[in-house]
């Protein structure tokens, strides 16, 4: 019910920004603009989904644009640099992404540092090694890899629509998405993960193995940004160590809030999330597209809108707690 | 009359908090507000002190209508709550606490010279003697107790109110605590007391006023106030004493189903702990704070590491790394501190009855069974008697009596072979606390092994076959339930000798 709302409310802004920019500019609706807002918003909702199990154990992953970084330029340059062939390069970079959530997980767990240390070192350390290993320079496949970028490059025309194609690093999402949503919602393990967000202790009172289920999402979240990272790098073909995926995890961050995560932790929904994911590149766009806001405000405006949102959540909450107990 | 309340309601979600309620509070008089949990008192507090607003009635200052829109108010009008839980911060000394929020100052800048002096007479107001400079985390809570009257005296109050002041206390602490109380009366301030402590209430009140379910129902004066009789105007019925309780259970117990052998908890490496406890057997664990009850229990669930020692479940040894370990043994824990560790409070009741069975109801122990939750939940509120039995509920609003039958039935589920409980019975009303009593009982005649610490003796004594009472984080003695007294338990839990019968029982 409450969840409801929160997901109704941002996918209510999500509708009112994609109306206002249609209305504004003429370029919004074209089947092209479409089917580039649902590759990016597919590769950023991956990443996203990955920061929202950090947040719903009531963690927080800084590394998220740093993981990016690393995976996204280890795989071109093991594969063009190295010649190292493809069926090892791929699992060795998304099994590196789950091996850096481990050290993150356990790191939180076991040696109990707070999650935002962690992973901010892990935003410095992994930024630094992948411009140390690619000596700071550009690393792309050359035209090269068709095969292997078709995972993301490959469009589904839909018939009738002029030129509209469905990317599919939207089927990508949806999978993920749906194993998500299985995963919490109709799984023991998934209850336990939301409890063990809610209130550790009694969770662990309850006979739930906690320690467990924070590493994991540790695990899920840098697996993801891993994972997304090698998407991203697939999508754009080259990238500069230096600032490729810089961002990245305040966007996933802002994502998992938008869509309905508490920092506090216990709550999130993945549809939320998806939504949330979608609103950021909307945003992105419409600053993009519409000729009097200057692009080079587009921060500002996303982080006023962002803002607005919490404000307005906040109220709602409220509103609704009012409602219920009558208290001021 | 200083403080006059009249016809106060307050409904919340699904219940009727107070239907009508009238308190009236003179000056230099104790009032005593009594009542089972739920029953309203707190709600009608917070009214008092500003802290919620009432659906409907009026509120009268020295005969003048006021409504509180804030404790600020209340404050202002010279009503002063003092919370259950403290509220001191322990980083700041005991002057800045005392005038938070009022320290005198000179545009920005405190005068604390000024600070002092002010801090220092409330704190001999209260019967302190204490150097305002001397930090909150130094002090006992019983000291931290009397700051909090400092501070509430502090802003002039005429009118204080106080929740459970005791629960925390030691009983020297307490005294000091009564004392105080009972020369502010005498100086003139109006005290609203609220404790489930009816000897406390038999010292000091000067009125009783009874609550039951967001009613009035009558008030005592001083010479009528007599446990038994308020015991019963609080409850609605004659209560079944419990003493009787297990008199038919028998001393032919089953098979041994829990077994310690020389467990050594991290808090008292030197003692080895050695403990057996048969099928259908109530042992209560006695002692007092700080005996090592509370450590023991957490390491036979796993809680704590063990330094060492061997647990054995119906006699198979069981290797024990953390609680859902021990849940997999079949030992269930309802743990001291409901609201931290025994209840997600944020997740609704059926939420957190479902918890620690969530594999055992769901489909290969994964895949979650919705119908077979909402059936386990719904048979659970009803057998533990949870009230109000809407199971969709925040856990967290329920009284504490019901978390905890929440708390015990998060466990019932499972159908544990060994069931540990630490203050099964704390904070609980009269009511809540024989239908708990019964519970464990029924636990224990299915079979179950049943292992309980109280700090109660009449519970000690009500609801077991044998107390087992520690000191010093070893066993100091065993008493049967016939030879079992107050006096008996006392001499062990102070570490004097056993009483040779019950030495024998010890073997």
């Amino acid at each position: 019910m409450k969840r409801a709302g929160k997901i109704l409310g941002v996918f209510g802004l999500l509708v009112a920004t994609c109306v206002a920019t249609s209305a504004l500019t003429p370029y919004f609706l074209t089947a092209y603009n479409i089917e580039n807002l649902l590759r990016r918003t597919s590769l950023f909702g991956v990443i996203s989904i990955g920061a929202a199990f950090v947040i719903i154990v009531g963690g927080i992953d800084l590394s998220i644009g740093s993981v990016v970084a690393l995976v996204g330029c280890l795989l071109p340059w093991l594969l063009v640099e190295h010649g190292v062939p493809i069926w090892f390069a791929v699992p060795g970079v998304l099994l590196l992404g789950l091996l850096l959530g481990l050290c993150h997980g356990l790191l939180v767990q076991r040696v109990r540092l707070q999650p935002f240390i962690v992973t901010l070192c892990g935003l410095l350390i992994y930024r630094g090694m992948a411009r140390g290993v690619t000596g700071d320079q550009t690393v792309g496949f050359q035209n090269g890899f068709k095969g292997l970028r078709s995972l993301v490059k490959t469009r589904f025309e839909v018939p009738g629509l002029d030129g509209f194609a469905i990317p599919s690093t939207l089927l990508i999402l949806v999978a993920i998405a749906t194993l998500a949503v299985i995963f919490l919602r109709f799984t023991v393990w998934g209850r336990h993960l939301l409890a063990t967000g809610r209130n550790a202790s009694a969770a662990r009172h309850g006979g739930v193995r906690t320690d467990r289920y924070v590493v994991l999402a540790y695990v899920i979240c840098a697996g993801l940004a891993g994972f997304g990272g090698m998407l991203f790098i697939l999508d754009v073909g080259s990238a500069q160590p230096a600032d490729f995926g810089n961002f990245y995890e305040l966007f996933a961050i802002a994502a998992a809030v938008l869509g309905g995560c508490s920092l506090r932790g216990g709550e999130g929904s993945v549809i939320g999330v998806i939504i949330g994911a979608a609103l950021m590149q909307v945003l992105q766009n419409a600053i993009t597209l519409i000729d009097w806001i200057p692009d080079n405000i587009q921060y500002a405006v996303i982080g006023a809108v962002i803002i607005a949102g919490a404000i307005s959540d906040e109220g709602f909450r409220r509103l609704l707690l009012r409602r219920r107990t009558g208290t001021p | 009359m200083i403080l006059q309340a009249r016809n106060i309601v307050k409904r919340y979600p699904g219940v009727l908090a107070l239907d009508g309620v009238d308190l009236d509070v003179a000056a230099g008089e104790i009032v005593a507000v009594v009542g089972e949990n739920g029953a309203g008192k707190s709600t009608l507090m917070k009214i008092l002190a500003g802290d919620v607003a009432p659906d409907g009635g009026d509120l009268r200052v020295d005969g003048r209508a006021t409504r509180f829109g804030s404790p600020r108010d209340a404050i202002d009008a010279g009503v002063v709550l003092i919370h259950q839980e403290l509220s001191l911060a322990d980083n700041l000394d005991v002057g800045a606490n005392i005038l938070l929020g009022r320290e005198p100052r000179t545009g920005p800048f405190l005068r604390r010279a000024d600070a002092a002096v002010r801090a220092a007479a409330a704190l001999r107001a209260a019967g302190l003697d204490l150097d305002p400079s001397a930090s909150v985390a130094s002090l006992g809570m019983g000291t931290r107790q009397l700051v909090e009257i400092a501070k509430a005296l502090s802003t002039e109050a005429r009118v204080l109110i106080m929740d459970e002041p005791t629960s925390s206390l030691t009983a020297a602490e307490a005294d000091r605590l009564f004392e105080t109380i009972e020369r502010l009366r005498d100086e003139g301030t109006a005290i609203v007391y609220i404790s489930h402590r009816l000897g406390e209430i038999e010292r000091l009140a000067d009125r009783g006023v009874v609550l039951r379910d967001g009613r009035f129902v009558r008030s005592f004066e001083r010479d009528e106030i007599v446990r038994d009789r308020i015991v019963e105007s609080m409850v609605g019925r004659d209560l079944a004493v419990d003493a009787g309780l297990r008199a038919g259970a028998g001393s032919h117990h089953g098979e041994a189903r829990l077994e310690i052998r020389g467990l050594r908890t991290i808090r008292h490496p030197q003692h080895a702990v050695d403990l057996t406890i048969r099928s259908g057997e109530i042992v209560a664990l006695g002692g007092l704070v700080g005996a090592g009850r509370t450590e023991l229990l957490r390491a036979i669930f796993g809680i704590d590491r063990r330094v060492a020692g061997e647990i054995l479940v119906d006699g198979e040894s069981r290797r024990i790394r953390g609680p859902a370990d021990a849940a997999d043994a079949g030992i269930a824990l309802v743990p001291e501190d409901r609201k931290s560790d025994g209840l997600l409070l944020d997740e609704s009741i059926s939420e957190n009855l479902v918890l620690p069975g969530l594999a055992r109801t769901a489909a290969g122990g994964v895949i979650r069974r919705p119908r077979a939750e909402r059936g386990l939940a719904e048979s659970l509120v009803t057998r533990m008697g949870v009230r109000p039995a809407i199971h969709d509920l925040l856990a967290g609003g329920l009284s504490g009596g019901n978390q905890q039958k929440v708390a015990v039935g998060r466990w019932v589920g499972c159908d544990p072979i060994v069931f540990l409980l630490d203050e099964p019975t704390r904070g609980v009303d009269v009511g809540a606390k024989a239908e708990i009593h019964a519970l464990l009982d029924r636990i224990a005649r299915s079979g179950a092994a049943v292992l309980a610490a109280s700090s109660e003796m009449e519970e000690l004594l009500a609801v077991s076959d044998r107390v087992v009472v520690m000191h010093e984080g070893r066993i100091a003695g065993t008493l049967a339930r016939h030879d079992a007294s107050e006096s008996a338990i006392m001499r062990l839990a102070t570490g004097g000798p056993a009483a040779d019968v019950a030495r024998s029982e010890i073997s």
